[in-house]
């Protein structure tokens, strides 16, 4: 893959944040496993600075391929990955990611969890206190810090994960489905403060979902894709409100945006079908 | 019977079987009185205890030469046994041409090499702990192999995507995910050593060397002194039960912070 660090084009769609710099840029980007299954379709995506994108789509879409190769976890089969030069930091990287678990160390108490990845970059511990307290007073675990994850529940235990991740202090954040595993009370409240925490920081963030309801709650763009080829099929900014909380849940703009994002995904799946017969 | 005690799990888990033990000693002393079976075929549990005062000296003198043995087998396949496992997890060519031969060491009768081994080692100490480790050492490999090896993926992908070099994923992710895997080895090996240890013993003494508890055992055979017999069988019994359960200790002190299994 490569990493070019040349000046990006912007990207084909029109948004309110469109006049920003690119920050990742995806051209053509293919993935074919070695067994056959082809994963993603020729995907051009690029996400700017400060947007909260979301990748939404059935199981299959390769929207988690797609996040997975931002992270450089994953190489695509064909075409072309920029990121925007990481700012260069001598305490680690200047992206984090969630996992769809919390994937915590379980012999490790919460806050040698948050402060894994800056021991990891080599942060003195004199520097990484302070801002393992400041992460974890951001996602509301101050008081938890000297509990194993078992001792926490599923909501509890991600945001410890989301913890780690901004005690990276990161420009962009990836996140894969990280409240999928979550009841929906537990991931609305989730939604609620993280969002509330992007819009705070002005972090660049790609989550993957398969909800429409969170895609729409949280956005700023929702980048819509289909499966069997996994491919990107619309591309939807979310012009809602700066600070959403649950008024905006119930506001008939976000049963509006709700509705178009399902449009495009029954279109696909038709399409789908009839390719089938 | 008082109803709240059998309720509490953990009395039950002391009592229920000591109660049972009780029970079986008391019918087995019962049946010797009864059938006036004489002491030489089956002695009466009172003749096994009278004989272990009688004989303690020489039986716990025996005791230590077998300990011996069992501990300097044990600690030596622990060290080897997680070196080994640390070579094969770091280079695939080492495990594969490797393990075979491991696999080979274990299937291995240890009665079948023992011989040789006295024969081509001269101190004879040193031989029996070279059996005994042969012995300890396959639980050990293979379990810290399995532990180094069971890592969870989300947390090697976390550590990849903040650039853990090799030696940070080995220190900070491999070898705790190993430890529970590793613990567990360490209990099935102790038994293992004293097995190891008391076979080692039986083919040395054959030779008429060392005086362990296995050759207390022989020579009680010769002389049809089974109450020696049993009251040494009872001891090595006792060892074997010491030894699982500070390795259980052990294992809960390690891991009775985090890890499923030894949560109660």
């Amino acid at each position: 893959m490569k990493r070019e660090l040349e000046m990006m084009m912007p990207g084909p769609h029109a948004g309110p944040l469109c006049g920003r710099e690119v920050v990742i840029q995806a051209q053509g980007v293919e993935k074919t496993y070695p067994n056959g299954t082809h994963a993603l379709d020729r995907a051009d995506v690029a996400i700017r600075k400060g947007e909260f994108v979301s990748l939404l789509g059935p199981s299959g879409c390769g929207k988690s391929t797609l996040l997975k190769m931002f992270a450089g976890l994953e190489q695509p089969s064909s075409g072309t990955i920029a990121m925007q030069a990481e700012a260069e930091r001598s305490d680690g990287r200047d992206m984090a990611m969630v996992f769809q678990e919390a994937t915590l160390m379980p012999w490790a108490r919460v806050t040698e969890n948050v402060r894994l990845p800056l021991d990891l970059a080599h942060v003195p511990r004199s520097q990484s206190q302070p801002r393992i307290d400041e992460a974890l007073e951001m996602v509301g675990l101050s008081q938890f810090g000297n509990c194993y994850p078992r001792e926490l529940s599923g909501g509890m235990q991600m945001r410890a994960s989301i913890a780690r991740a901004l005690a990276v202090r990161p420009s962009v954040l990836l996140m894969d489905e990280p409240f999928g595993a979550l009841d929906e009370f537990t991931r609305n409240r989730l939604d609620t403060d993280l969002h509330r925490l992007w819009e705070q920081r002005g972090f660049t963030v790609v989550f993957v979902t398969h909800s429409i309801y969170e895609a729409v709650f949280l956005s700023s763009r929702v980048v819509v894709m289909a499966a069997r080829p996994g491919r990107v099929i619309a591309d939807v900014a979310i012009d809602g409100p700066a600070q959403r909380g649950d008024d905006f849940r119930v506001s008939s703009e976000f049963i509006d945006y709700c509705r178009v994002l399902s449009e495009h995904l029954v279109r696909a799946n038709r399409g789908e079908r009839e390719a089938v017969h | 019977m008082n109803t709240a005690i059998l309720r509490s799990p953990a009395a039950v888990r002391v009592s229920a079987p000591l109660a049972l033990g009780v029970l079986m000693l008391a019918v087995w002393q019962l049946l010797c009185e009864l059938l006036d079976v004489p002491v030489f075929l089956v002695p009466a549990p009172s003749d096994i205890v009278a004989t272990l005062v009688a004989d303690w000296n020489l039986l716990v003198s025996s005791l230590m030469v077998t300990l011996k043995i069992t501990f300097l087998a044990f600690c030596l396949a622990v060290v080897l046994g997680v070196a080994a496992a640390f070579l094969f997890v770091q280079s695939r060519l080492m495990e594969v041409s490797l393990f075979p031969y491991a696999i080979v060491l274990q299937v291995t009768p240890i009665v079948a090499i023992a011989p040789l081994i006295i024969i081509w080692v001269k101190n004879p100490t040193f031989a029996m702990v070279i059996c005994a480790t042969l012995v300890a050492l396959f639980p050990i490999i293979s379990n810290t192999i399995l532990g180094l090896r069971s890592v969870n993926p989300g947390l090697l992908n976390l550590f990849r995507l903040n650039r853990a070099n090799r030696w940070q994923v080995l220190r900070r992710l491999r070898i705790p995910s190993a430890l529970p895997y590793f613990f567990g080895g360490l209990r099935i090996s102790s038994g293992l050593a004293l097995i190891g240890a008391v076979v080692a013993e039986f083919v040395a003494g054959t030779g008429g060397t060392s005086s362990g508890l296995a050759y207390q055992i022989l020579q009680a055979g010769f002389q049809l002194n089974i109450p020696r017999l049993f009251a040494a069988l009872v001891l090595i019994t006792f060892t074997g039960i010491l030894l699982f359960t500070v390795m259980a200790m052990l294992s809960k002190w390690a891991l009775g912070g985090w890890h499923e299994s030894e949560m109660s």
